[in-house]
């Protein structure tokens, strides 16, 4: 039960640093992506800025047997990228350009007045069905190895 | 649009890297939202505990709605038509399912631990991303 209020506790952080960063912001994000244009450097300093705390975490639980709540860690292990790994994160990433949300920022947009980020994250949760229902994927698919 | 002072955004950063550290530390799980996202919806499996992804998945709009009501109230400038938010959408699920992750899973987390699929993913997708910004704003002008 613990857990599940630490999960609650920790979504309201991501989405609290989401939207104070303007990373909610499509603007703010596709301005970060526009290299040749009036290029906005945000989502650099929040991802640097994220990544301290992060890797610090990864650290710690080096020395660490078990995680404070939970039997033990779920960390998928460091393999070798594949063509799934990069055909997937090149689609997404396609997405991302186009509508300037991802996930996160979709997610956060449903209670900040946006209609779109409802029809990005109705039509973000189809691709989530496509990709279950094409067996082909599927079958090619080890045990899940999930980074995400 | 206005620009944002560097230290609220790296104070949202922190945030951010904040909330993956306390999960990775509590949980032992990855914050990873589409994957938390795949798994709270029943869409994908293999991630945490599906009232942990539920939890999860509720709690960030309500950060979110929280900080938007008594710190910054966020203006949403949004540029894409509905066919092309739709379009969007279909390649962020499908992506991310196929790669395992998205900017938070294989960004914050996976590059943290000096994941090598998690870097070249996060390589992979800000190279396409930045690409399709450039084609859809400079070459077809919209």
């Amino acid at each position: 039960m613990r857990s599940v209020l630490t999960a609650l506790l920790v979504g309201a952080v991501f989405g609290a640093g989401l939207v104070l960063s303007d990373m909610v912001n499509p603007a703010r994000v596709q301005a970060f992506l526009d290299v040749t244009g009036q290029w906005d450097p945000t989502l650099m300093f929040v991802m640097g800025a994220a990544l301290l705390p992060s890797a610090l975490a990864y650290l710690v639980r080096r020395k660490l047997t078990r995680p404070v709540l939970a039997d033990r860690f779920v960390v998928p292990e460091n393999a070798a990228p594949d063509r799934r790994l990069l055909t997937g994160a090149a689609l997404f990433g396609i997405g991302w350009g186009i509508a300037g949300f991802c996930p996160g920022p979709a997610l956060a947009g449903l209670v900040l007045g946006a209609w779109q980020a409802w029809l990005f994250v109705a039509a973000m949760l189809v691709g989530m069905i496509a990709h279950r229902l094409l067996p082909a994927l599927s079958e090619s698919q080890p045990a899940p190895r999930s980074a995400n | 649009m206005e620009p944002l002072s560097p230290l609220v955004a790296i104070a949202g950063g922190l945030l951010i890297g904040g909330a993956a550290a306390l999960l990775l530390l509590l949980n032992g799980r990855i914050a990873g939202v589409s994957g938390m996202l795949a798994t709270a919806t029943r869409i994908g499996a293999g991630g945490p505990p599906w009232r942990q992804a539920a939890a999860f998945v509720i709690g960030l709009p309500l950060g979110a709605a929280l900080v938007a009501a008594f710190v910054r109230r966020p203006e949403l400038l949004i540029a894409a038509s509905p066919a092309a938010l739709i379009v969007a959408g279909l390649l962020v699920g499908f992506g991310t399912r196929l790669g395992n992750g998205c900017t938070s899973g294989h960004g914050v987390c996976g590059m943290a631990r000096l994941s090598p699929r998690s870097i070249a993913a996060t390589l992979t997708f800000m190279a396409t991303a930045a690409l399709t910004v450039f084609v859809v704003g400079h070459v077809m002008g919209i």
